[in-house]
């Protein structure tokens, strides 16, 4: 129905909460417990923190490049957050609130951060997909695990998460038409942050909205204030209700914005102005959540506060641990490539250990 | 036991893969209805249903991409490029995911998966219908890469590929898909992975090619055993991880090796066998490793086709030469 009533080829824009956390559109806040709101802005306060401090700790040289997802926190946790236990999500790389939602432990995450690939090795009962660098690539993959649900009986639903700029990908195209083609049960996220690194979204592409392009694939899609949190559960509770009940795909553009850099790399100055940067500022999802929180006497400042400081604790202390526990053996370059090692790669590691033992026993 | 053409021994390795279990599907562009572009794939949608053997939208990208999905929940996807040339859309999926998933999450997703299509010269087709291009996948870290050159090969091996835990590229010589018939067992067998087969054994030099190549590579041998030579021939069978045991010894034994490919030669699967071979047989080599071969050219068009592949006789001399250095 929410679909239906924002067609995107009108320019319209679906929003429950406006900037100061008053619910205007009153007939279609979803029915969330006062349980599953806190949780949805403890998980925001918590991505927030740990964007801050990671930002932080490569400055000081202790990090290696990161991507923060800040202002991103209502679009992957509004979205995240109507999935089952059973369900899979397919991540790009700037989902960390929607991996926090779903139980990925804070260890694995530095650690893939940190640069050793065990920490994408999840736990079984966790069915997210490590992270996917090259753009769009991985929707293939949402479609294809949904696919499988289908084929298999089942009734799974994949989430799966990419950019504005993905959207100009040949997979996007790929991906939309045949999860459409096959009706598989598909919600992709677009996190239209308006920029692909320095590009912004109104050069991307000529279409006014990315929801749209949905419309030639024969999908539904929907664009949705993503700094809105209770406007991205409603449009993805839509959307994965009718995933599971054999209604195929749906796109939501999340309409939102980067405020930070694209990553620990890139320096945003470069491209777009202060006055920007400061009008979105006004639009913080976390702001405005808090807001609505506070004025419905959900929590207290003082909570809030308590939790942020349990938050910094935490991440401090954990990635202390990352930090000591890091280092990779020279097998585990070679023991994962095929399920058994091969001759050839047994030899190069072989090679390798003899070099390290000459250099051991001092280069003789 | 019936007696099956190459064509014919894909299609049954599939059948009595999909019939053993059930998380076997098949699919591609032209695979389910039609049978595939070679009927390689005919008659398994009549068998298994249309949620088997499915039929896709033309895109190679999601061929490959949805199979990486596939396997992660749980199925076996054998997919169909419909020709070696249009494998190219699919090669960023391949390269950066297929190859990769296992390491990169630490063997929590693994890829049982093959990725199958008709590759090679000599079937005077259209541009873009004619590649070999082996080395390119045998040179990406995390999958394998096998090449059947017989009918009873390559029921062997595919079914191998389809049990193997491993995303394995499997590319059939479609020259050969119809040149001959062998005796094919009804029952179940596989040929491993990453072993090479002595075809013929022999004393005075190593013969190694694969695929549609061994055909000439043969009839070469024959030839020199007409004149008297011992030719040893080796079909590799598989391209990565391929058997530098058998080659070794093979060629510790005669002392000279012609290497026979259909790929450009420049950074070609040659190329690194002879390295190998050079590093590990140094002393033993009597003449330099040789190598006959797709020229460094774009393959041409079939009038020109005659002069690019290589030939029985191409091979005889190149043979002749290496037995004849410095004796």
């Amino acid at each position: 129905m929410i679909f239906e009533n924002y067609n995107p080829l009108e320019e319209k824009r679906f929003q429950v909460m406006d900037e100061t956390g008053n619910i205007v559109n009153p007939d279609l806040m979803p029915n969330l417990d006062e349980k599953t709101i806190i949780r949805m802005l403890r998980t925001m306060l918590q991505a927030r923190e740990i964007d801050l401090k990671l930002v932080m700790y490569q400055r000081q040289g202790r990090m290696l490049t990161y991507a923060p997802n800040i202002g991103q926190e209502a679009a992957t946790i509004g979205s995240i957050s109507v999935l089952e236990k059973e369900d899979w999500m397919v991540p790009a790389y700037r989902e960390l609130g929607a991996m926090l939602w779903r139980g990925m432990p804070l260890d694995k995450m530095f650690t893939y951060w940190y640069g050793n690939e065990r920490g994408s090795h999840m736990a079984e009962d966790l069915k997210i997909l490590p992270v996917s660098v090259p753009i769009a690539s991985q929707l293939l993959h949402a479609v294809g695990i949904a696919w499988a649900s289908k084929l298999k009986g089942t009734t799974e639903i994949t989430i799966t998460y990419f950019g504005d700029g993905a959207t100009s990908q040949g997979d996007f195209s790929e991906a939309m038409n045949w999860a459409a083609a096959y009706q598989t049960p598909v919600l992709f996220i677009c996190q239209n942050n308006q920029f692909a690194i320095s590009m912004p979204r109104s050069k991307q592409t000529r279409a006014h909205t990315l929801a749209q392009k949905s419309v030639a694939y024969g999908m539904p899609g929907i664009q949705v204030d993503g700094n809105d949190v209770f406007a991205m559960y409603a449009a993805s509770m839509e959307a994965a209700e009718r995933a599971r009940t054999g209604g195929g795909p749906s796109l939501i553009e999340a309409y939102t914005y980067r405020m930070g850099a694209h990553t620990t790399s890139d320096d945003p100055k470069r491209y777009r102005s202060d006055e920007e940067l400061d009008s979105w500022k006004g639009k913080d999802p976390i702001a405005r959540l808090t807001k609505y929180c506070l004025n419905k006497k959900l929590v207290s400042e003082e909570e809030i506060e308590t939790w942020r400081k349990e938050y910094i604790a935490e991440v401090d202390q954990v990635f202390k641990q990352v930090e000591q526990n890091s280092d990779m053996k020279p097998e585990e370059i070679f023991e994962n490539m095929y399920s058994k090692m091969t001759p050839q790669l047994q030899e190069e590691l072989d090679d390798y250990k003899n070099y390290l033992a000459w250099k051991e026993r001092g280069q003789q | 036991m019936p007696e099956l053409n190459l064509l014919k021994a894909v299609n049954l390795a599939l059948r009595q893969e999909m019939r053993r279990d059930e998380r076997v599907v098949v699919y591609g562009e032209d695979v389910g209805y039609e049978g595939g572009v070679f009927r390689a794939t005919e008659g398994l949608q009549q068998e298994f249903g249309e949620h088997r053997s499915m039929d896709t939208p033309l895109a190679e990208s999601a061929i490959v991409g949805t199979a990486v999905g596939m396997a992660i929940n749980g199925m076996i996807p054998v997919v169909e490029m419909q020709f070696g040339g249009f494998v190219y859309p699919a090669f960023n999926q391949i390269i950066s995911h297929v190859a990769r998933m296992r390491n990169r999450s630490r063997g929590r997703y693994t890829l049982p998966m093959v990725i199958r299509f008709p590759y090679g010269g000599g079937i005077r087709a259209l541009e873009h219908h004619s590649e070999s291009m082996e080395a390119l996948f045998a040179h990406i870290p995390g999958i394998k890469v096998v090449i059947p050159s017989t009918p009873y090969d390559a029921k062997g091996l595919l079914s191998s590929a389809i049990r193997s835990p491993d995303p394995v590229i499997f590319m059939e010589p479609k020259r050969i898909y119809r040149a001959f018939k062998q005796e094919v067992p009804e029952d179940d067998y596989q040929i491993p992975i990453g072993k090479a087969k002595v075809e013929q054994e022999g004393t005075d030099i190593t013969l190694i090619a694969w695929g549609a190549m061994m055909q000439e590579t043969r009839k070469a041998a024959a030839v020199l055993s007409e004149k008297g030579l011992s030719p040893e021939v080796i079909d590799l069978r598989t391209i990565s991880p391929y058997d530098s045991e058998t080659l070794v010894k093979s060629v510790k034994k005669t002392g000279r090796v012609v290497i026979v490919h259909e790929e450009p030669r420049s950074f070609g699967t040659g190329s690194e066998l002879v390295t190998m071979l050079t590093e590990k047989a140094f002393l033993y080599l009597e003449a330099p490793p040789a190598r006959v071969t797709g020229f460094s050219t774009i393959i041409p068009l079939p009038r020109g086709e005659q002069h690019y592949l290589p030939s029985t006789e191409r091979i005889v001399m190149k043979a002749l030469e290496t037995i004849q250095f410095l004796t």
